[in-house]
């Protein structure tokens, strides 16, 4: 079957989509968009979370005909233009988990990114306060790191929260 | 394989009935491992995910209608004043990711013993409605589960909707797992007091081939309840936290055994309990 449906905000159209395949393996293997890891392919993981129509979820828990329609952002939609032309350069979060040294192989890196982004959506992009330590391990607690032992990426969260509570001028309310 | 999304109930019920082999699909937290596996090559996907019904819930006099696609993340952050036990339940589900699809319907849907729903709609003693094109039907939660993966739904059946009385006293839910987040429960088990009847109801989960009830100690602590001045002795939690345990069937598996299982479940059963009873007798409205 065909899919059509909106990735970042632009819309894709898959072909010969077969009616039980993943919406990650259409992101990775028919739309080029390999941002998304396959570790797992039963939601244990998160490392291939994306946003749903603003919602994360697993990509290898959705059925791609589910999003025939809808508005999908991958990892790679948090990338930020830059001033001039089509420039990217890497968003706060990301910027964020380089400088923490939360990235080692990489591999978990791009659903803790999205779901990092989604908790500072929910908390100081809305004026409210930065996540509490129990507040960023809850939602952290569908991603796996081998790497990392956690404390790093968590350190990565805090900084990624104070940046933007100090951009959005909120943050101690 | 074929890819059905219809876009009205009508249109599910008709496309159940067309397709009786379909298999439904809604948040796909559990389809879709089976899926990617290979575990299971269905002749078709029923898509539930455009009919909007199944993503509302409404009050609806003396119950709340749970649309059976709403996710365990809005059963959260909306339902918890009108649904304690389950909301309590649907906060120990899986990841954020998997919450924000998963849906009581799936639950239902997969009725796997593990289920974190079922404790709560016991306990609760909430109804399932099931429709088909031949029309629609409501059947207690306490009949829904027949055996291993084995449910009142027909064939032609897809679960619209499930209600839950407006609560009228303390519920809880306890699970049991060796750590706090992600994890499918050893032992799960949930209480709920009925205030207006004076009664009580249990759900265990996790501990026998189906979820279950444990009839001899709701009745047990119905009648040794004070329901007056809230009072209940040390002993009667004791004694409670006994009849729940040896009302489970568990086995032996590479979650737990099933002495461990039992043992828990007494514990957790003591828990619920005293919780309960020191709520009902603060006389508040249970919150969460
Ligand atoms: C990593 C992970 C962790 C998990 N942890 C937990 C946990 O802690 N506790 C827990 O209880 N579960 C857990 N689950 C299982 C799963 O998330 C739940 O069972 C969830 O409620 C399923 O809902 P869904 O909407 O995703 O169902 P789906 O996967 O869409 O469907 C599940 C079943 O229900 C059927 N179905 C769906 N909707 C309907 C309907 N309206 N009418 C009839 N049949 C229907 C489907 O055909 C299928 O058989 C976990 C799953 C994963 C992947
Ligand atoms: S690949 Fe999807 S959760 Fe692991
Ligand atoms: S950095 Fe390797 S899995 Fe997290």
């Amino acid at each position: 079957m065909r899919v059509t449906f909106e990735v970042n905000g632009e819309e894709v159209t898959a072909d010969n989509v077969w009616a039980g395949e993943s919406l990650l393996y259409v992101l990775r293997e028919r739309l080029g968009l390999p941002g998304s890891k396959n570790a797992c392919e039963q939601g244990e993981c998160g490392s291939c979370t994306v946003y749903l129509d603003g919602s994360t979820a697993c990509s290898c828990m959705i059925a791609a005909g589910q999003c025939e329609g809808r508005t999908v952002q991958t990892v790679e939609g948090l990338v930020e233009e830059s001033g001039e032309g089509t420039d990217k350069q890497l968003g706060s979060v990301q910027e964020a988990f380089v400088e923490a040294g939360a990235v080692q192989c990489g591999f978990c890196t791009p659903g803790l990114l999205v779901q990092t982004d989604d908790l500072l959506s929910r908390t100081v992009r809305t004026g409210q306060e930065a996540p509490a330590d129990t507040e960023i391990r809850e939602a952290l607690a569908g991603n796996l790191c081998r790497c990392t032992g956690y404390e790093k990426i968590i350190d990565a969260v805090r900084l990624a929260a104070e940046r933007e509570a100090e951009k959005s001028g909120g943050g101690a309310a | 394989m074929e890819f059905l999304s219809p876009s009205t109930w009508e249109e599910a019920l008709a496309a159940k009935s067309a397709h009786p082999d379909a298999v439904p699909i809604t948040g796909g937290t559990d389809v879709m491992v089976e899926l990617n596996f290979d575990q299971h090559r269905p002749p078709a996907l029923l898509d539930l995910t455009r009919v909007t019904e199944l993503f509302e819930w409404e009050p609806d006099g003396s119950q709340l209608r749970l649309g059976a696609g709403v996710s365990y993340t809005t059963i959260i952050e909306k339902l918890g004043r009108h649904a304690p036990a389950l909301a309590q339940a649907s906060r120990s589900v899986a990841s954020p990711q998997i919450r924000n699809r998963g849906s009581v319907g799936g639950n239902l849907g997969g009725a796997s013993p593990a289920g974190d729903s079922h404790p709560p709609l016991l306990a609760t003693d909430a109804t399932i409605e099931l429709a088909s094109v031949r029309g629609t039907r409501h059947v207690p939660a306490r009949e829904f589960y027949l055996g291993p993966r084995r449910t009142a739904r027909q064939q032609d059946e897809l679960i619209a909707a499930v209600l839950l009385p407006q609560p009228s006293g303390p519920q809880q839910f306890c699970k049991i797992g060796p750590r706090n987040a992600m994890v499918i429960a050893v032992t799960a088990f949930s209480l709920a007091f009925n205030t207006a009847t004076r009664e009580v109801g249990t759900g265990i989960g996790s501990a026998g081939p189906t979820p279950l009830r444990a009839t001899e100690a709701e009745q047990f602590l119905a009648a040794e309840f004070d329901w007056d001045s809230g009072a209940l002795s040390e002993e009667a939690i004791r004694r409670f936290g006994e009849l729940v345990a040896s009302a489970a069937r568990p086995i032996d598996d590479v979650r737990g055994t099933a002495d461990y299982r039992k043992h828990a479940l007494s514990v957790i059963a003591r828990r619920a309990l005293g919780w309960s009873v020191s709520e009902y007798r603060k006389g508040e409205p249970q919150c969460v």
